[in-house]
């Protein structure tokens, strides 16, 4: 067994929210420059423009790039060989949540789902743990803001539905959020699997690199086919119009139930913050 | 084009959709929790005529400064709330996406103007903030309302005076 103490966690937790909250991926960053190039609407200039001066200003300053520093998301792949050790991980990881809101000057975003009180440290995170071989440790952070978060949506289609129709769903999903969800958003979608699976999926989708395809050949083909759909609908940047509406189309699948295909459409803003550290 | 605040009716009627606008003047953040208590008030704790609402929550203040990130939140959450403003004299809103066909009917009826700016660009948005005073409901964290200096502040003119809707 290898044993690893939960306060290396809640340090690499710390850490990784610091720098993802500030610090816009590569990929993304690169997406963006891209779009700007390709951009013939003004006003959509305008506006990735400001979203590429904002990730400078804010990388510079080490500030949150959005004020909607996000829920938490964190997602644990836990070699089987690991023992984890000084204390209960659940709370390691949001002491170390806790600590980087608050040393980070992130927004407190959090709170009780009905009474709506304010957790004022913007915890608990949403903890996703995975079981997998070996002995290493891989700890990614997600802070999820709700701008796009509310505009996302789950089906359970027929199993007889067509890939034509898997397509309407996903535009129409994105040109029914229109400009909310800060476009350029990038889609995550969870195919198959039972309801709760789609949606994890479709979260877990969001986390690959824009650079890097669906590694089945078929379902790379239907991110590009969605990817031309959904930037064809000309929401574009912010909703102002325009052929940038999405920076990417992710896709992961799970085998599911003959009776159904259930489909989870998660929108990401163009703050698509996430970093990962191994242990 | 370059606006002080408050809106006087000739800025609001020369401005159209599309519009890049730079604000200078006070303006005052409310969004969800502050909309929801605004509107069930007997006390209101502001004179809204005349003012203009930013729909924001930002960041805490970061080291020398008077404010962290704070860029546009969805402005559509608020649409349920917005009528009841324009009636108390509300003229100019500042957010991001869309409104409901009510609420532009509504910016119609009452001559008020909607603005949109850059979701996601909080940390230059709040470059352009240069005084922040707490106004009502500190209980909210960072949903209380606060006026806002602002010193040409970027916005684009999403719904104008005449009910036009660059989302529609």
């Amino acid at each position: 067994m290898r044993q690893i103490s939960v306060k290396e966690v809640e340090k690499t937790i710390y850490e990784s929210f610091l720098k993802a909250n500030t610090e816009l991926p590569e990929d993304i960053a690169k997406a963006l420059h891209c779009a700007r190039d390709k951009e013939t609407n003004e006003l959509a200039k305008f506006a990735l423009d400001t979203i590429i001066e904002n990730a400078k200003i804010a990388k510079d300053n080490k500030w949150p790039m959005c004020q909607d520093t996000g829920m938490a998301v964190v997602f644990l792949e836990v070699g089987q060989e690991i023992a984890f050790i000084d204390g209960d991980i659940n709370k390691a990881i949001n002491n170390g949540v806790r600590k980087a809101y608050d040393d980070g000057g992130f927004r407190a975003s959090v709170a009780d789902p009905l009474t709506r009180k304010n957790t004022r440290d913007n915890t608990p995170a949403v903890i996703h743990y995975e079981i997998i071989p070996g002995n290493e440790l891989r700890i990614t952070v997600a802070p999820k803001g709700f701008g796009s978060e509310n505009m996302s949506k789950t089906y359970m289609l027929n199993p007889t539905s067509s890939k034509e129709e898997i397509i309407k769903i996903v535009v129409d999903t994105v040109k029914e959020a229109g400009g909310k969800p800060c476009p350029p958003i990038i889609v995550g979608l969870g195919i198959g699997g039972t309801m709760e699976k789609a949606t994890y999926i479709a979260k877990k989708a969001l986390l690959r690199d824009l650079d890097k395809a669906n590694e089945d050949p078929e379902i790379a083909c239907l991110e590009r086919q969605l990817l031309n759909a959904i930037n064809n609908s000309m929401v574009g940047v912010q909703g102002f119009g325009g052929i940038n509406t999405a920076l990417g189309v992710s896709i992961l699948t799970f085998p599911t139930h003959i009776a159904g295909l259930p489909i989870a459409i998660n929108i990401q803003c163009h703050a698509a913050r996430h970093y990962t550290k191994v242990l | 084009m370059k606006i002080k605040l408050p809106l006087k009716t000739k800025d609001i009627e020369k401005l159209k959709v599309g519009d890049i606008v730079y604000l200078t003047g006070d303006i005052y953040t409310a969004r969800d929790a502050a909309h929801k208590k605004l509107i069930s008030s007997d006390n209101m704790p502001l004179d809204l005529k005349n003012q203009t609402i930013y729909y924001v929550g930002p960041c805490p203040a970061p080291k020398d400064h008077i404010i962290g990130s704070a860029g546009p939140t969805t402005s559509a959450r608020m649409d349920v709330f917005t009528k009841r403003l324009l009636e108390l004299g509300l003229k100019g809103m500042i957010g991001k996406g869309p409104r409901s066909p009510e609420i532009v009917e509504s910016i119609k009826e009452y001559k008020a103007i909607y603005f949109v700016t850059i979701g996601g660009a909080g940390a230059f948005l709040a470059e352009k903030i240069k005084e922040i005073v707490e106004v009502a409901y500190l209980d909210l964290g960072a949903e209380s309302i606060k006026k806002l200096t602002v010193k040409e502040f970027p916005v684009i003119v999403a719904v104008d005076s005449r009910g036009d809707d660059l989302f529609a």
